[in-house]
């Protein structure tokens, strides 16, 4: 009793309680058919949110204001040179890989720079460097589809144990993350900025190192989440990332991270990322359509905001 | 019922009582304020006056008692607007002006039948009017936004208003903590202008912590102590000693001014060129000084404390050796993480040094947190608890742990002091001392005479320079009072 009473009090839990009651919902509708392949699917597909999701996470908890608008250029930048660097060729793989975390890094520090530099406001500091960023995948693609090395298009689409790949590399990352969220230096000061960035100044915190590295982190996290989509799809595609623009914020707000800043939590963002698919293949099932679907998928967002911020202020 | 008018309490409460949670903040208090009285309302943080007033003016419903209005039975009905149709102000010791609005523009907030065509013109004027009625030279351009106005200038706009006039009549002002911000010379305005309130028919209920403003100001003195009234008599039977033991606390002889400290031969431990003008003087602080920061009010003593801070670097990369740490004044724009524990405002600064690899050792910070507590006795049974559920006073001692726990050779505090009670100074005071003879340096800016007393050495500042430095017996409150002015008198 003890222990529910507890589990309610956690901003999380609210987003796997809808995730798990869509779930539920889908398959009593195909009568226990679908179950092993729907929760495959959903691992998988959140995998990828959940990927860009904690990157966002950590850039909304600094504080109002900021939010990474370039996570979906990014990506498709990333996915798209490290496929063209590897080349097909299974030998590359890591030359890939490092490709991908140069452009993350390059990316994150381009949006701080404009940022700090120029003082100009995250959100239009993200998305003026989206367009530069998107651009340069253009040019550099220009339409030519490579296909991803064996390895990896064979890695990114299988299970261990039943597991989507893709899934546990997501659970890996979320550990480093919850970690240094909740037992690292690093998430206090995030927290601490975020709740009010002069106190946090003048309390000791390097709010700009800080902020910095946030940023950085955020967008390496966008371009492996590129580099797996990409794998995992067979090839780069130079839209591949536009969902994941609304995406990687609604999944941290449902998930239970306040929106204001200061305050995070990791697995809202597993929660909220299931959710987010399985309302959408939910909807499928029943054959809805198109229209309605997106209708659905809107009020059912926010009856869950609704009902995490009300347990919220109690 | 013969009562004369002026006998009659423009608000009674009876037995109030007031729980939050487990705390029981106000115990079965009585009290009553007549037309044509100031009542003085003292006690340590925590004694139940911020309660007592949440009840007065409505914004709190006690748990039992009852509460008249002019005599007749208000129990239960009461609310903050009726409070205020009744002519109930009350002036908060946390400001409550809008940053963004103009000082006419918060006029008009307050107050409601200012609307129609030409409103502004009608609250620049009554707020004007009020300004020069209290504050004769305030200097206050009334069209100007709230955030560009020192904090002693909020102060000043938010007492204006709420003794201003427009459909109600004042009845009853509740000052709580006026002067915490003010000078000596505006809160000497100010006192003269509660007399003439006073005696004009008004009522009000003065808090402060100034046990010499209560004495001279008040008719009548209330002591509260644990959510109780302890003492209640005319001011003029209280003495200083007398309140002070009414209160609970011991008043503790003032260390007599010591002999100038000899810092011949130590190096500087923080130093500030003075920027451009010659006659200004250099800031330089030796190790194991209590450096005080005088001078009147908002005249730069605040921006220089940032600068001695920020001048230090850590932007980007954290120091693990930082060599000063802060003590904020202004506990909401400069010190309060307001959605953590108390536990994790006190251990932000300290926090490098709590981290291995990256990683906080819970069980250290934990163990470092009760240390704290029980040192400066901070009223919590849970650290874990949020930094807000703690009364004003407690918030600060918790923000003075954050920078006494590091190893920071240099503490910088920007009149820390506000709003906390004597007791807990007398503490303060003394362990200031205790570091400073191991060798630790404060520079310390305060708006109250007795703490600047209490320095080493004294920079006074007027119009945003040192003019003048004292030392040792030099610093006394005519010599410091005499920088200040200097430039008017001449």
């Amino acid at each position: 009793m003890n222990l529910v009473v507890r589990l309610l009090a956690k901003p999380w839990i609210w987003a796997f309680v809808a995730a798990f009651g869509v779930w539920l919902a889908t398959i009593l509708f195909t009568g226990g058919a679908s179950t092993l392949g729907l929760s495959q699917a959903a691992l998988t597909f959140a995998a990828f949110s959940i990927i860009v999701g904690l990157g966002q996470m950590f850039v909304i908890t600094l504080g109002p204001g900021n939010v990474d608008l370039s996570i979906p250029a990014t990506m498709t930048l990333a996915g798209t040179v490290a496929l063209k660097v590897m080349d097909t060729n299974n030998d590359l793989i890591v030359a890939g890989i490092a490709a991908t975390l140069a452009i993350g890094i390059a990316i994150g520090i381009a949006n701080y720079g404009l940022i700090k530099l120029l003082r100009i406001p995250p959100i239009i500091a993200t998305l003026s460097s989206s367009f530069i960023v998107q651009s340069t995948a253009i040019w550099y693609n220009r339409g030519i589809r490579i296909k991803p090395p064996a390895y990896l298009a064979e890695f990114s689409t299988a299970s261990t144990l039943g597991i989507p790949n893709v899934a546990i590399v997501a659970l890996v990352i979320s550990i480093v993350a919850w970690v240094l969220l909740e037992k690292g230096i690093y998430g206090r000061w995030v927290s601490a900025i975020g709740q009010n960035m002069r106190a946090a100044r003048l309390a000791g915190v390097p709010v700009d190192g800080v902020r910095f590295a946030t940023y950085v982190f955020c967008a390496v996290l966008a371009a492996l989440c590129g580099f797996l989509l990409s794998c995992f799809s067979g090839g780069a595609a130079l839209n591949m990332g536009a969902e994941y623009l609304l995406t990687s914020i609604a999944v941290v707000i449902i998930g239970g991270t306040a929106v204001a800043g200061g305050f995070a939590n990791v697995p809202g963002i597993w929660g909220a990322s299931l959710f987010l698919f399985l309302v959408v293949s939910m909807l499928n099932t029943y054959g809805a359509s198109a229209g309605v679907r997106l209708l659905l998928t809107g009020l059912i967002i926010i009856a869950v905001i609704i009902a995490a911020s009300r347990k919220q202020t109690v | 019922m013969n009562q004369r008018p002026q006998d009659v309490p423009v608000i009674a409460v009876d037995g109030a009582s007031k729980s939050f949670g487990a705390v029981r903040a106000l115990d079965g208090v009585g009290f009553a304020v007549r037309p044509g009285e100031c009542v003085g309302l003292v006690g340590h943080n925590g004694a139940g006056k911020s309660t007592l007033v949440g009840i007065i003016n409505g914004g709190l419903k006690p748990d039992a008692g009852a509460i008249s209005l002019d005599g007749l039975d208000a129990t239960g009905h009461y609310s903050i607007g009726e409070a205020r149709s009744h002519g109930v102000r009350c002036v908060f010791q946390e400001l409550s002006l809008c940053p963004n609005l103009t000082v006419t523009e918060n006029t008009r907030i307050t107050h409601a039948s200012l609307k129609g065509f030409g409103w502004r013109r009608r609250a620049e004027a009554l707020i004007r009017a009020k300004l020069d009625e209290i504050f004769p030279g305030h200097g206050i351009d009334c069209r100007t936004a709230i955030s560009t106005l020192t904090i002693a200038e909020r102060q000043m706009v938010e007492i204006a208003t709420a003794f201003s006039e427009t459909d109600s009549k004042v009845k009853l002002v509740i000052l709580d903590e006026p002067t915490s911000s003010l000078d000596a010379s505006l809160a000497g305005q100010l006192l003269a202008y509660v007399r003439r309130f006073v005696s004009g028919g008004g009522a009000v209920v003065l808090i402060s912590h100034i046990l010499g403003e209560i004495l001279s100001t008040a008719d009548r003195v209330v002591v509260m102590k644990d959510g109780k009234v302890v003492g209640e008599r005319a001011a003029k039977e209280f003495s200083i000693e007398g309140l002070v033991a009414a209160m609970g606390s011991v008043v503790r002889a003032r260390d007599a001014n010591r002999p100038a400290r000899d810092v011949s031969g130590l190096a500087p431990v923080l130093e500030q060129r003075a920027h451009t003008r010659a006659e200004a003087i250099d800031f330089v602080a030796y190790p194991g000084e209590i450096i005080g920061l005088a001078g009147l009010g908002g005249h730069g003593q605040t921006r220089t404390l940032v600068s001695l801070f920020m001048g230090q670097g850590g932007d980007w990369i954290p120091r693990h050796d930082s060599k000063v740490a802060f003590v904020a004044g202004d506990r909401h724009v400069d010190g309060n993480l307001p959605l953590w524990s108390i536990l994790k405002n006190m251990t932000i600064t300290l926090l490098p040094d709590l981290t291995r690899a990256g990683l906080v050792d819970d069980r250290q910070e934990g163990a470092i947190g009760k240390s704290w507590r029980d040192r400066i006795e901070i009223r919590t049974e849970n650290l874990g608890n949020p930094i807000l559920s703690l009364s004003g006073g407690n918030q600060q001692k918790v923000l003075f742990a954050r920078a006494l726990a590091t190893r920071a050779p240099v503490v910088l505090m920007d009149d820390p002091m506000r709003g906390v009670d004597i007791g807990t100074k007398q503490e303060v005071y003394h362990m200031l001392r205790v570091e400073a003879d191991k060798g630790r340096t404060f520079v310390w800016y305060s708006t109250e005479m007795d703490e600047v007393c209490q320095c080493d050495r004294v920079y006074v500042f007027r119009e945003g320079r040192i003019v003048a430095e004292l030392r040792g017996q030099e610093v006394t409150e005519e010599r410091v009072l005499a920088a200040s002015f200097a430039e008017k008198a001449a």
